[in-house]
């Protein structure tokens, strides 16, 4: 018998946290509303006020709060990455996701007593990487890259002594976490200090012979034939010409689901899912929390799970197990 | 004072003979002060290498060049992680680590951060600083204004890629297969098939990426030419050229004589632009801009 999958789960806005909370999430996840978060876009996060909201509504409900601070600090400037450490323990959360090494010292010593989880953007992908953060930082739990299989996380598990939190839901980045560069080599915005991708700011869509071109900074992303569901110009989601070939030559729109893993997960020593999507609104996330809510209390059951329970929810009406099985590589 | 030019580890998978004959002329013709070498790519590439490693590696100390080696960039399995766990016992050479995991090996022992290992302030360069790194190799989108306050709390030497293609993501998928319709484990090595990258075009046909197996460059030649005065007066003591399949030799030399003020900028410029025709330049992110533009 495995442990029961904790579910984590996304807080856009207060009454995406209220929606989350409600569908039964264990934890829910939030940032506040500046570039010390990795979804840092216009109309998203939390002010301190809210967040304290935030947190004591979860809190009434058995539902923790994990604050993610977990961009890079910028050089020369490091106050308003430390002040939202400083912040989030004295609002009571439970945890902070952290990804750099400059604030995860920091929260060590100014914050001992604050739970430190090392983000996804550290991408921390393997036992020495992990043991490091661990032993140097104290981190408890580690979200885990999207690059790893299940077998290669059931290896990592049995040599770490951190709990490990995998993606189980929602978009999907195709490159190493927090190693990428494509997003600020388009648009000057770096994920890894601005705390966007692909940012609506630079997005821009044109018509051309009864076709829909979506554009990123100056270059085209996607050409839209009449019939064709448009979506959002993500840079490594683009279709791409390589060999004479168009493709989607990183990845097909799609959306990462594990709903038919969620036992190999558990056995693999797994300890939390995390469902991505502070972007998406408060229908979303109830609607993905409620099935993940219960698809994981029937794993917990020994009963079987059906894929197919979230299609609606998925981008392009497709999903993917993504890095988790072999063939994705 | 002196900065150091280095040659940063050949990304490309290059035949290893051509790979062993290139690094040959570098040990006996270039004025690099200091080279890497090692796959930081691909765990599947390094095999073929490794029977040249140490004659290569003789010739170039022989050649009065600092030899350091460079470690894969993302660590996925048992078998990747293995090979650089005997690494500290195996080498005398100073190790660039490329992952923090590799890093944390290290601990103790002098040891180089290589630039796919995130340092973007003064916090984590103080804390690899404490941990045994002597130098460190910055992360190419970082402004100048970082660079400056990087330099500025330094008490290790600091790097900055001047010239080539910019590696800018890292995937645990391979591009390169998947373009030709194969697996990553069963991929042919059709990596090897483009001694640059191999070119990505948007669909209405602009120059765009370039892929090198499950590393994604940019299109554009990042060329700091212009900016070596000022790298120079923040702080930075390193400059490192990434290698592509022209004349390295030169493109070397050239970069050397403006940083020995034997030549003017402009007419280093004019020169690269001679030995430079796959792709234009770039110097975007040191301006704060997008990283493919060019700011005169």
């Amino acid at each position: 018998m495995t442990a029961a999958l904790e579910l984590v789960c996304p807080a856009g806005n207060p009454a995406s946290l209220k929606a989350a909370v409600d569908a039964g999430a264990d934890v829910v996840y939030a940032g506040f509303a500046d570039d010390t978060n990795a979804r840092n876009f216009p109309g998203l996060n939390f002010t301190r006020p809210q967040m304290k909201d935030g947190i004591a509504y979860a809190h009434e409900h058995g539902c923790g709060v994990f604050i993610a601070i977990n961009t890079y600090a910028r050089a020369g400037n490091p106050d308003p990455w430390r002040t939202a450490i400083d912040d989030a323990a004295a609002l009571g959360a439970d945890a902070v996701i952290l990804a750099d090494i400059g604030l995860l010292d920091y929260a060590q010593r100014s914050q001992p007593r604050l739970r430190r989880h090392l983000s996804v953007q550290a991408s921390a992908s393997n036992p020495e990487a992990i043991g490091f953060y661990h032993k140097a930082f104290g981190v408890k739990r580690v979200v885990l890259p999207r690059v790893l299989t299940v077998k290669e996380i059931a290896a990592l598990n049995a040599r770490i002594p951190v709990e490990t939190e995998v993606f189980a839901f929602g978009g999907m980045c195709v490159m190493a976490e927090g190693r990428c560069s494509l997003s600020s080599y388009v648009t000057g915005q770096s994920p890894n200090t601005d705390g966007v991708c692909s940012p609506a700011s630079h997005v821009g869509y044109e018509k051309r012979d009864g076709k829909l071109i979506s554009r990123l900074g100056d270059f085209t992303l996607n050409i839209f034939s009449e019939d064709e569901a448009a979506g959002y110009p993500t840079l490594c989601k683009g279709r791409f010409v390589t060999e004479g070939q168009a493709s989607y030559l990183f990845e097909e729109p799609a959306s990462l689901n594990v709903l038919g893993l969620l036992s190999e997960l558990a056995e693999a020593g797994v300890s939390a899912l995390k469902i991505e999507g502070r972007q998406r609104g408060r229908a979303y996330v109830s609607q993905v929390v409620k099935t993940f809510r219960n698809a994981v209390d029937a794993a917990g059951r020994g009963e079987k799970v059906a894929a197919g329970e979230l299609d609606a929810m998925t981008e392009g009406g497709r999903d993917t197990t993504g890095a988790y099985e072999k063939i994705w590589h | 004072m002196t900065e150091t030019l280095s040659l940063g580890p050949l990304l490309f998978h290059w035949d290893a003979e051509k790979k062993r004959d290139f690094y040959f002329r570098i040990a006996d013709e270039s004025c690099f002060d200091t080279v890497y070498v090692g796959e930081v790519v691909c765990s599947k590439r390094a095999p073929f290498f490794a029977p040249y490693l140490t004659e290569v590696v003789e010739r170039l100390q022989r050649g009065g060049k600092q030899v350091i080696l460079s470690t894969l960039a993302l660590i996925m399995s048992e078998p990747e992680m293995e090979h650089v766990i005997n690494l500290p016992e195996t080498t005398d050479l100073l190790i660039e680590a490329n992952d923090i995991g590799t890093a944390a090996l290290l601990t103790g022992r002098p040891h180089v951060i290589g630039p796919f290992v995130n340092v973007y302030n003064e916090g984590t360069l103080e804390y690899l600083a404490n941990q045994g790194a002597v130098r460190v190799s910055l992360p190419w989108e970082l402004p100048s204004e970082s660079l400056a306050a990087l330099a500025k709390s330094a008490t290790v030497e600091l790097e900055v890629q001047i010239f080539g293609r910019m590696a800018l993501a890292i995937s645990a998928r391979c591009y390169h297969a998947r373009a030709h319709g194969l697996h990553k484990s069963k991929c042919q090595f059709v990596c090897a098939e483009d001694a640059n990258g191999m070119s990505v075009e948007t669909l209405d046909g602009e120059d765009f990426l370039s892929v090198n197996g499950c590393q994604t460059l940019s299109h554009t030649v990042c060329n700091l030419m212009d900016e070596l005065e000022s790298l120079r007066e923040i702080g930075i003591q390193a400059f490192r050229i990434s290698p592509h399949a022209i004349d390295m030799v030169a493109i070397g030399q050239t970069f050397r004589d403006v940083l020995d003020g034997e030549t003017s900028a402009a007419e280093g410029q004019r020169k690269l632009a001679d030995s430079v025709h796959f792709a234009p330049f770039s110097n975007g992110f040191y301006h704060g801009e997008d990283g493919a533009a060019y700011v005169s």
